[in-house]
């Protein structure tokens, strides 16, 4: 794929910062409002897909290593198992949310009936998320980077 | 409590999430040295079959038990990710990961210093875990999304070589027909989940009574779980799929396969359960025609799998045949015994299908360790252009005859005591039915012995001289498959009374799965 | 009858999906038809979640007077739909670079001419 045109890379350049936020904004809040891991990853790729779309996939390929992607996208995953496995420790069950309601790290008990939402509850729900979205970010930006590279004029041949 | 109450209360889940750990540490650990990668995998795969026979050793001796996701206790109604395991769950939970290890050990000199082998041995860990997952869940929609992640998982393995556009033609065919039919078992959970408020199998088995969404659900989930088994006529991305991936490779579909054929005997045995003996058209009780259903779709891929592999002149797709006509065997042994659920010899036969269900792990699994061989060694595909390779070959020739004499069912080997008790059985439903099968097994013979004379016996060609015999590990996976088969041919009943027999107990057993859940309301 | 509108659209978007798998010749056509087979299966596991005058099961902003949990659509569903859109994503993804290395490799992308599996 090839660059396009000033007009689009600064267009680009000024939804890019946007679109990452957005992105991160509902990846963060998944236990209070729709959304969650998936989706705020697949928000951020499209962002990133729209800088692939506007400087050229040569360009951005020189750039990011897709070794280093392999490893983000490896350490999301593990992330999401070892605090499966602290689950195990620390509540004596398999997934188990050892930090609801306990004060510490997102461990307020919320008040029921509908109330203003309160970010500092979840337990390991927004540390899962996290876990996920970094996994997805990773994933799916190595499928569309190395969709683009491979059908550009270089790699086709 | 100790280390070793803590690893075996909790080793439903430890058995799911150590391969599904080590999948993901892999590209991390492959940095280092690919020779440590290798043993990492083996090792991990080592660890899980300790946690499976923790496991069997307790399911076995003290009946099924329950692991729940995310809290301690079960409140009803049940909301909650369970894994429930009995003795049918464990049994398939051996012959997944004996393939596995098997698997392993022969692509490490197989697949010896090609590229992309981080990829392959993670997508093999991805695989393991799902058919894992599959055989040892309790709740349907996980049951769905791990037959999801086998399908991706096999499909991306199958065109490993992604040079030979045959590969990708066969991967292609595979996705295609592998979605379309886990998308109609989605479906189908959706119309339970909209009658009845519950995903769990144990509810549905309790709250189901047999309307007409029912009888659509379950016509959906049969004709999409046997089109992933392999069952005729849904069989026909088998033979390109097991004839073109990588020989260690369809020994790991082959678990995948397996594992869908233990959900269709889930669905029809725990989940539908109780209403099997309800009376439908005719006033025939609706297991008569389930039953008898399954056994013509059987006798179909028998006939179609023996007569097809006849004809075939490549080596791989003339065992993917074999393959179909074997899993054709399996579904007639446990055809036979819904169709006669409650008479005597109705649990020998479904005793047979397990056992059948073992042995064709083993034996088919076998015979494409023994066509790999041959490809590594001549590089050629085609019986044509093969011949003579006994000289030079010789463990692999006599693997070969072990392996060709199980398949079809000769004494003093495995086959022949799970097809004894197949025809045995299938003979009290209707004396026809067993006699097609003995032709099928006759047949297979021939076929057989065709490969045997035109691959291994006769003169040695000329563009073959040079050839050498195959590299260690992949002799030792193959040693290992055919000494089980001997072994178990010679002594049936170490495995018959210690896995299969509660193996079918619990699967007729439906009443006590229900009730480990529901809790006697 | 019009309450069972989403349930035909649903079966209409199936059958559109299969017949553009079972009789189209174009490779690219053939991935349209199973994400629109699978848009449709999605579509029915968010219909069977539907309340009458029901609202989104946020639980912290429930308009006033609203009764919980009777008057909140069924969650469930929406859990279930999500899991199969990422699935759905991940086969798609699969999909499209099996197909661009059979266009590599093929330079076509008729069905018809890259068959080389028969018997």
């Amino acid at each position: 794929m090839s660059e396009m045109t000033k007009i689009v890379k600064t267009t680009a350049n000024i939804l890019f910062p946007f679109t990452m936020i957005f992105g991160l904004y509902v990846i963060a809040h998944g236990h209070l409002t729709p959304g969650g891991g998936f989706q705020g990853g697949a928000i951020v790729v499209s962002g990133c897909a729209l800088l692939l779309v506007a400087y050229g996939s040569s360009w951005v390929f020189d750039r990011i290593k897709d070794k280093r992607l392999v490893t983000f996208e490896s350490m999301g995953a593990i992330g999401f198992i070892m605090l499966a496995f602290l689950g195990l420790v620390f509540s004596a069950v398999f997934f188990g949310n050892f930090l609801a309601g306990s004060g510490t790290l997102f461990g307020t008990t919320p008040a029921t009936g509908s109330t203003l939402a309160d970010f500092n509850t979840g337990g390991i729900l927004p540390l899962m998320n996290f876990a996920v979205g970094l996994k997805v970010i990773a994933g799916l930006f190595v499928i569309v980077l190395v969709m683009a590279y491979a059908s550009s004029a270089k790699e086709w041949g | 409590m100790t280390i070793l109450e803590f690893l075996l209360l909790h080793s439903p889940a430890l058995i799911v999430a150590t391969p599904l750990l080590s999948a993901f540490l892999l590209p991390l650990v492959s940095r280092i040295h690919p020779k440590v990668r290798d043993i990492f995998a083996l090792v991990m795969l080592g660890v899980t079959s300790c946690f499976v026979g923790l496991l069997a050793s307790d399911v076995l001796s003290n009946g099924p038990r329950i692991y729940v996701f995310g809290a301690q206790d079960l409140n009803v109604p049940v909301v909650r990710i369970l894994f429930e395991i009995d003795a049918m769950g464990i049994f398939m939970a051996i012959i997944t990961m004996m393939l596995a290890g098997i698997a392993v050990i022969y692509s490490w000199s197989f697949l010896h210093q090609q590229d992309g082998l981080d990829k392959y041995y993670t997508l093999l860990l991805l695989v393991v875990t799902s058919a894992l997952g599959m055989e040892l869940t309790g709740d349907l929609f996980n049951f769905f999304v791990f037959l999801e992640i086998s399908c991706i998982a096999s499909c991306a393995l199958i065109a490993f070589w992604v040079t030979e556009g045959e590969s990708l033609e066969a991967a292609l065919k595979y996705i295609v027909v592998s979605s379309i039919a886990a998308l109609f078992v989605l479906f189908a959970i959706g119309v339970f989940y909209g009658q009845y408020d519950a995903l769990n199998i144990a509810s549905l088995a309790s709250l189901l009574q047999f309307t007409f969404l029912d009888k659509i659900a379950f016509v959906i989930l049969l004709v999409s779980l046997g089109l992933k088994a392999g069952l005729a006529p849904m069989h026909m991305w088998l033979p390109d799929s097991y004839g073109r991936a990588p020989p260690s490779v369809v020994l790991i579909i082959m678990t995948a396969t397996l594992a869908s054929f233990y959900g269709i005997l889930r669905v029809v045995f725990t989940l539908y359960g109780n209403v099997l003996t309800t009376s439908l058209r005719f006033s025939l009780p609706a297991h008569v025609i389930v039953g008898w259903v399954l056994v013509l779709l059987a006798i179909v891929s028998i006939l179609i799998g023996v007569i097809m592999a006849l004809v075939q002149t490549d080596l791989l797709r003339l065992i993917g045949y074999a393959a179909v006509a074997e899993i054709g065997y399996m579904m007639l042994a446990v055809g036979t015994s819904i169709a006669a659920l409650g008479a005597p010899y109705a649990t020998v036969a479904l005793q047979g299908g397990l056992l059948h269900i073992f042995n064709d792990a083993l034996d088919i699994g076998l015979l494409f360790l023994i066509a790999g061989a041959i490809y590594y060694a001549t590089k050629k595909r085609s019986l044509d252009e093969i011949g003579g390779l006994a000289r030079s070959m010789k463990f692999t020739t006599i693997f070969f005859i072990v392996g060709m004499l199980a398949v079809s069912g000769m004494p003093p080997l495995n086959g022949f005591v799970s097809k004894f008790l197949i025809y045995e059985s299938v003979f009290q439903l209707n004396p026809l039915l067993s006699i097609i099968a003995l032709l099928g097994s006759i047949l297979l013979l021939a076929v057989f012995v065709k490969v045997l004379y035109a691959a291994f016996f006769g003169p040695e060609l000329p563009s073959l001289t040079g050839v050498k015999e195959a590299p260690r590990s992949m002799v030792l996976a193959m040693g290992f498959l055919a000494a089980c088969a001997i072994v178990i041919g010679l002594f049936p009943n170490l495995l018959i009374d210690t896995l299969v027999q509660p193996a079918a107990g619990a699967l007729l057993d439906h009443a006590r799965y229900i009730s480990m859940v529901m809790g006697g309301l | 009858m019009i309450e069972y509108l989403p349930f035909l659209v649903v079966v209409a978007m199936i059958l559109i999906g299969l017949y553009a798998v079972l009789f189209r010749r174009n490779l690219i056509k053939l991935v349209f038809g199973i994400s629109i087979i699978e848009s449709g299966i999605n579509l029915f596991l968010i219909i069977l979640g539907y309340r009458d005058e029901g609202v989104a099961p946020i639980f912290t902003s429930l308009p006033s007077g609203t009764m919980y949990p009777e008057g909140m659509v069924l969650p469930v569903p929406q859990a279930l739909t999500l899991t199969s859109i990422v699935i759905g994503v991940a086969v798609l993804a699969l999909m499209l670079s099996l197909v661009m290395h059979i266009y590599r490799k093929y330079g076509t992308l008729d069905v018809q001419k890259i068959r080389r599996l028969k018997e």
